[in-house]
């Protein structure tokens, strides 16, 4: 029998029906992220698990509460004291996990895959703060949420982790299903500006 | 709206906590052997104070952590521990 083509499902971002309306937005540039492949690492902060951690995924894990460090290829953001976040663009997710997990594993920790937990949106613009200050009710000038930080907060009725990468440039991860929410949630307050 | 501060993120506002009812209530060393009443005792009473009251609280929708927080159920003004030990 010929071999035929396996078909698979093109990925599209969970925000690919609202582009046309994210782009819209003239005073702050709304632009769906590229998804990365993302590990939940549950481990213990003190003794030498996030070092051993920090060794696989190629720079230091956040130390602070509320922080993020870049990694070669992504992000390392603190979520709680014995959680972070670790996410990578270059990794396939099942590698990401597995290289991770088995650092953590040998110090009583354990990573688990979260790729498809949550999408991104990256908001850039000088006005980028004030569309997300009109819906969340954490201080987010830049004196208090400077670049280096993140939190996880409510932007409306949704849970949202907000990442602070400049003054005018802030990242938001969501929950997929409820992405499409703080999508139109964003586009409405947007009218505002 | 209300503060509540987590001992991780900070003060952070109310709607992102959730109550979790009264702190340091011990799980009985021998459950099977308590009668019903006592077993109620354990499950359905709590004290109720008018002033301080130690209470469990989780940051829902921040760290998800859970805390002990004392609360002057007066006045709804969280209190340190230390404060409230005099």
């Amino acid at each position: 029998m010929a071999d035929l083509p396996v078909p698979t499902l093109p990925w599209a971002h969970p925000l690919e029906s609202r582009r046309a309306r994210l782009e819209d937005v003239s005073a702050v540039r709304q632009e769906l992220s590229a998804p990365v492949a993302a590990v939940d690492l549950r481990l213990d902060p003190a003794g030498a698990g996030p070092a051993a951690v920090a060794a696989v995924v190629g720079g230091p894990l956040p130390e602070r509460p509320d922080t993020w460090t870049a990694l070669p290829a992504g992000l390392a953001l603190r979520l709680g004291p014995d959680e972070w976040l670790l996410t990578s663009s270059r990794a396939r997710p099942e590698d990401w996990e597995f290289g991770v997990d088995e650092a953590a594993l040998a110090h009583g920790g354990s990573a688990v895959d979260v790729s498809a937990q949550r999408t991104s949106l990256r908001l850039r613009g000088q006005r980028a703060r004030d569309l997300l200050a009109s819906c969340c009710a954490l201080d987010l000038r830049p004196a208090s949420f400077p670049r280096g930080r993140c939190a996880q907060t409510l932007l409306g009725q949704s849970a949202v982790l907000l990442v602070a990468h400049d003054t005018d440039d802030l990242q938001l991860f969501v929950r997929t299903s409820f992405a499409g929410y703080v999508a139109d949630l964003l586009v409405d307050a947007a009218h505002d500006f | 709206m209300q503060l509540i501060s987590c001992p991780w993120c900070g003060p952070r506002e109310e709607v992102e906590f959730s109550y979790g009812g009264q702190a340091a209530v011990a799980y009985p060393e021998h459950p099977a052997a308590l009668t019903d009443e006592q077993w109620a005792r354990f499950v359905f009473f709590r004290d109720n104070p008018k002033g301080p009251f130690a209470e469990r609280w989780v940051h829902a929708a921040g760290c998800r952590r859970w805390f002990t927080a004392v609360r002057d159920t007066r006045t709804h003004r969280f209190v340190s521990p230390s404060e409230v030990t005099s």
